[in-house]
């Protein structure tokens, strides 16, 4: 059993290290594919484990990337000016100057996203069911206004990047690789982090929040650090975008609510809420759909869109690993009835 | 800076702007608290969140704007004017059965399952709304210019269109006749009986899922009214209901369920606030400052609940 | 709109068929994400039905001879949503998947800014016709090319007329006072830096100074501080929508304002939707079917007009917004490159599309060295009795501005 998963799991990790060689073609949307892994899997953490149902994540990832652009940009020139400028000067950044603002832009994204999921949370977390998918939503909401308003980082001109310096082919692969990184990094923090004390502890708020605190869980700071850590993972996964993209602009593509923000909840129910592959699958089949539709059903991209998202929240709740969980449970190592189970 | 100061200036350089910033306030306070009332009830009643409820505003809108526009009823001998006063029962009986069909497929699926179904579900079926409206009208903003005169008082700065006058009045007439409604009819009794307690309802022998139907086609009626309305006075555009949707939230968030009467009163006032808040911070603000109310009212509650939770421990 | 584009390309089908014309012609692809939905699709529908027009009418007139052999156009289109990664990510896809190796361009200067680095990256040359903001021509990019006017000319000749107005009465310019309204996007600001530049030039004063936001369906707050503080000047850019409500309200309000100029009229049917609301507003244009441009394959400008209204009857009550105009001598900036080229190689057509000079029914056509075309001039007609009349600059004016508005 160990053995046969050892083999599942290194053959995985081999195809996504071979995947951008396998589909030269498709490096851009398996980039893509593990941004949407990366924001189903961290929305899991507290949406399907500790119950509190978040629409407003794109905070952290729309956050993330201007954090990213704004430490590029100073890392090389003055931000104001950059933003301001509509004619005249070129900017050049040098390779250090370039890779220290990648360095130093997602590891900053990660931290102040940490930061801010804190502090929201610290007010956001008193809110119960609707009033906090709300709230967060509100937060995001506003966060794109007012970030479009904001001179400084470019208002409603949006932010251009530097390009890399190097090949085009080889900027694609390094995308792809700092997306897999942070997806695989991810999958293995939440696959230890679930099965430790602090696991049990945010599945018992998902519960029963009232008895959690009763049995002497301090709810607030683990429902703070479980976001906070959600956050580090979105934020960096933004500011890795923010470079992907070169051009970006604060409410259709950072701050995009009723896009990614929903899709991320889409993709975890589509693969089953509460599981730890769910998230994973969820994201891919609904990329796959995503990709299929917008390239054959122009036009019609978001009817096929919508009427997904109703079947699968109104027959399939449970997600594609629910489903597998209520057919199939001697695969999930539970056993109904002894005597029956081959 | 210097401009918003220059801006609170203006209002009492001149205080009759305020007057006309609080009329223009009111006038589309009006409109949202009716796409908000039908929330209220849904959410209240059937315990729906319904993302889709600007979009119903924006299909009532364009039902109106389609009558006028193909020349069915002018070609009877109507006048624009009348055809657009037309499009509003028009909008309410097309959108009631749009509404019934809605429930039918897929509201009925997601009454009292927890809140992400439905605002899920109702998500989905605003996008394909907007697309579908998209696909059938095209992308363009549209509205209708009707004949009606402008009325203008102290010199011309205080403005009030007729049609925006009638579209308020019809909306006020329109709460009065819902809320008379929930008051005296059978069916009212039995959408506030169900809304208190379904399974005693049920108990009681109140077809429940005929009321759920009724409630949820009676809220898309509403919404298309709204929007038979809007699109006398403002524009529409397949992918603003988004803003609608939102305004609806904030209102019913601020004014909590069952109260009807808050609503109203809640939706006047963010109108008249957003209006404010547009001359001072500017007019790009518009969404910003909404949403920031809504944050507003919710950390309010949510002091307010603390407070009341320490006053019993 | 398939329907229709299938009765086109059957219809050309004919033609080629009925022109005795039996010899077998390659295929060019180009690839163009544009916007069919999301905030700026109004404006998307026009240009793609301005690159089909083009390409239609290309193809029926005997294609592209590159060397001796004979091409056609086909273009393969993605709806980018108006968002600017989806954008970015479709370029690639045209360019990795599709095998695309010349671009026509998305509809807005965002959009625009976002594809280019993707082209740039792949040197695949971009003709594009809809993204004029000057931010898009001072990052260096070699394989983009816009054949229309930068944005920041779209109504700096509405100051300087302005002036030109205040001078003749006996005012100083710099009394002329000015208000602004643009939507918060790279496009809008852009006119809005223009503004500001010739505003400043002449000394006058900035009154007010107001974003607007993408949602918008309401200018009363603007309009109603425009009653106030009186300016001499009202600028408003939003696209369609921006055009559609500012006029609607500003005829509602009696907004009283010496001069109103503003974009995108032709292109929301100001005259057709508002009536006696419009008149007098100064609209700028990057083309006018009035003007005397001419080519062998669209004929004069007033040709393209009729044409493009009898192959699409949706215009036929309204006038042809420039967006479709300037879409299809994009494509037809392609096909005079090719030619020159002799060639399909893409180093060879970049250069030759570097070197265009051409005389298209939608003015003359020439890059500079960032890729803007520098031979064409921005012109600015006045609404007057439902019509578009040209009013600046001189060279062009068939009609003289009615000044103040009544």
């Amino acid at each position: 059993m160990t053995m046969r998963r050892l083999v599942f799991y290194g053959a995985l990790l081999a195809l996504s290290l071979a995947a951008p060689f396998l589909f030269p073609a498709f490096k851009t949307q398996l980039a893509t594919l593990w941004l949407m892994i990366i924001v189903a899997l961290s929305w899991d953490m507290t949406g399907g484990q500790m119950g509190y149902n978040s629409l407003g994540n794109i905070f952290f990832y729309g956050t993330g990337m201007y954090v990213a652009a704004v430490i590029t940009i100073a890392i090389a020139h003055d931000v104001g000016e950059y933003t301001a400028a509509s004619g005249g000067g070129i900017y050049t950044w040098t390779w250090g100057q370039y890779f220290a603002g990648l360095v130093i832009g997602t590891l900053g994204a990660g931290f102040f996203c940490a930061v801010c999921a804190a502090v929201i949370g610290w007010i956001t977390f008193g809110l119960r069911g609707p009033y906090f998918a709300i709230g967060t939503l509100g937060v995001a909401i506003a966060a794109g206004e007012l970030v479009s308003n904001w001179d400084w980082v470019g208002g409603g001109q949006g932010i251009t990047m530097p390009n890399y310096p190097g090949d085009f082919e080889r900027f694609k692969l390094l995308i792809y690789y700092l997306f897999a990184a942070l997806g695989i990094t991810l999958f293995v923090f939440v696959s230890w982090l679930y099965s430790t004390r602090f696991g049990a502890a945010i599945n018992a708020i998902r519960d029963d929040e009232e008895k959690a605190e009763a049995m002497g869980i301090h709810t607030l700071r683990y429902k703070m650090v479980t976001w906070a850590m959600a956050a580090v993972f979105v934020g960096a996964a933004g500011a890795v975008s923010a470079f992907q993209l070169i051009h970006f602009e604060p409410l259709e593509t950072a701050y995009q609510t009723i896009n990614l923000g929903i899709f991320m909840v889409v993709c975890v129910l589509l693969g089953g809420k509460g599981t730890l592959w769910g998230p994973v699958i969820g994201a891919v089949m609904f990329h796959a759909f995503k990709e299929v539709t917008w390239s054959y059903f122009l036009g019609w991209q978001w009817i096929a869109l919508g009427a997904l998202i109703v079947v699968v929240v109104v027959y399939f709740q449970d997600g594609l690993m629910g489903y597998l969980r209520q057919r199939r449970p001697d695969w999930f190592g539970m056993r109904v009835d002894a005597g029956e189970t081959p | 800076m210097d401009q918003i100061l220059f801006n609170i200036g203006l209002l009492f350089q001149f205080p009759l702007v305020n007057l006309k910033i609080v009329i223009d306030g009111l006038m589309i306070g009006a409109i949202f608290a009716l796409a908000a009332y039908g929330l209220a009830l849904v959410w209240g009643v059937m315990n729906v969140k319904n993302l889709a409820q600007g979009d119903f505003v924006i299909a009532g809108g364009y039902t109106s704007w389609f009558l006028v526009r193909t020349g069915w009823l002018q070609g009877l001998g109507l006048s624009d004017n009348a055809a657009a006063l037309i499009g509003v029962p028009v909008a309410i009986a097309v959108m009631a059965g749009i509404g019934w069909i809605c429930y039918r497929l897929v509201i009925t699926r997601v009454v009292e399952r927890d809140l992400f179904t439905s605002l899920l579900a109702t998500f989905g079926l605003a996008i394909m709304m907007a697309q579908i409206m998209n696909l059938l009208f095209g992308s363009d903003t549209q509205s209708l210019k009707l004949e009606y005169d402008t009325l203008y008082f102290a010199d011309g700065l205080i403005d009030v269109p007729i049609a925006k006058l009638i579209g308020v009045c019809m909306a006020a007439g329109l709460a009065v006749a819902v809320i008379l409604f929930m008051k005296n009819s059978r069916m009212g009794q039995a959408i506030r009986a169900t809304s208190q307690d379904s399974r005693a309802a049920r108990v009681l022998g109140i077809d429940t899922e005929r009321v759920y139907a009724f409630t949820f086609s009676l809220n898309a009626a509403i919404c298309g009214a709204a929007g038979a309305i809007i699109v006398m006075v403002w524009v529409i555009q397949p992918f603003y209901g988004i803003t609608y949707s939102i305004r609806a939230f904030v209102i019913v968030t601020a004014a909590g369920l069952g109260n009807l009467p808050g609503v109203i009163a809640a939706g006047l006032g963010i109108g008249a606030a957003e209006q404010y808040g547009s001359h001072v911070f500017g007019i790009g603000y518009q969404q910003a400052i909404a949403v920031l109310l809504l944050l507003l009212v919710l950390v309010w509650k949510l002091a307010r609940q603390r407070r009341q939770r320490r006053v019993l421990e | 709109m398939n329907v229709r584009n299938a009765l086109l390309s059957a219809a050309s089908a004919v033609a080629l068929g009925s022109s005795a014309s039996a010899m077998e012609c390659g295929t060019i692809t180009l690839g163009s994400a544009i916007s069919l939905t999301g905030k700026y699709a109004t404006n998307g529908v026009h240009a793609q039905n301005g690159y089909e027009f083009a390409v239609s009418k290309i193809n029926e007139s005997g294609g592209i001879t590159v060397g001796d052999k004979c091409h056609h156009f086909e273009v393969v289109y993605y709806d980018d949503e108006s968002k600017g990664d989806r954008g970015a990510t479709l370029a690639e896809r045209l360019i990795n998947q599709d095998g695309v190796q010349y671009m026509l361009g998305p509809y807005s200067s965002g959009l625009t800014k976002a594809i280019a680095p993707v082209t740039e990256k792949y040197r695949i040359p971009m003709v594009e016709a809809e993204g004029a903001s000057r931010s898009l021509f001072n990052k260096g990019y070699r394989y983009l090319f816009a054949v229309l006017s930068t944005s920041e000319q779209y109504l700096a000749s509405a100051i300087t007329l302005a002036a030109e107005k205040a001078k003749a009465t006996g005012k100083d310019p710099s009394e002329v006072t000015i208000a602004i309204a643009v939507e918060n996007d790279p496009f809008s600001l852009d006119i809005r830096a223009g503004v500001l530049e010739h505003a400043g030039e002449h000394g006058m004063r900035v009154v007010l100074d107001e974003k607007l936001p993408r949602d918008l369906s309401d200018l009363t707050a603007i309009l109603t501080k425009v009653k106030l503080v009186r300016p001499d000047v009202l600028v408003i850019s939003g696209h369609s929508k921006g055009a559609a409500t500012a006029v609607r309200q500003i005829g509602e309000q009696r907004i009283s304002v010496p001069m109103i100029a503003m974009t995108h009229c032709e292109a929301a049917d100001v005259t057709g939707n508002f009536g006696e609301f419009a008149e007098n507003i100064l609209c700028s244009t990057q083309w006018a079917e009035t003007l005397t441009y001419e080519d062998p394959i669209f004929g004069s400008a007033a040709n393209y007009n009729a044409e493009f209204k009898a192959a699409y009857p949706e215009y036929a009550e309204k006038p042809v917004p420039y967006q479709a105009a300037q879409a299809s001598a994009a494509v037809y900036v392609f096909k005079d490159a090719f030619e020159r080229a002799g060639s399909l190689d893409r180093e060879a057509v970049r250069d030759a599309i570097a070197e265009t000079d051409l005389a298209s029914f939608y003015g003359q056509i020439r890059f500079s060295e960032a890729g803007n075309n520098i031979a064409k001039p921005m012109v600015l007609r006045q609404i007057q009795n439902g019509r578009y009349n040209v009013v600046a600059p001189s060279a062009f004016a068939s009609h003289d501005l009615i000044w103040p508005r009544p």
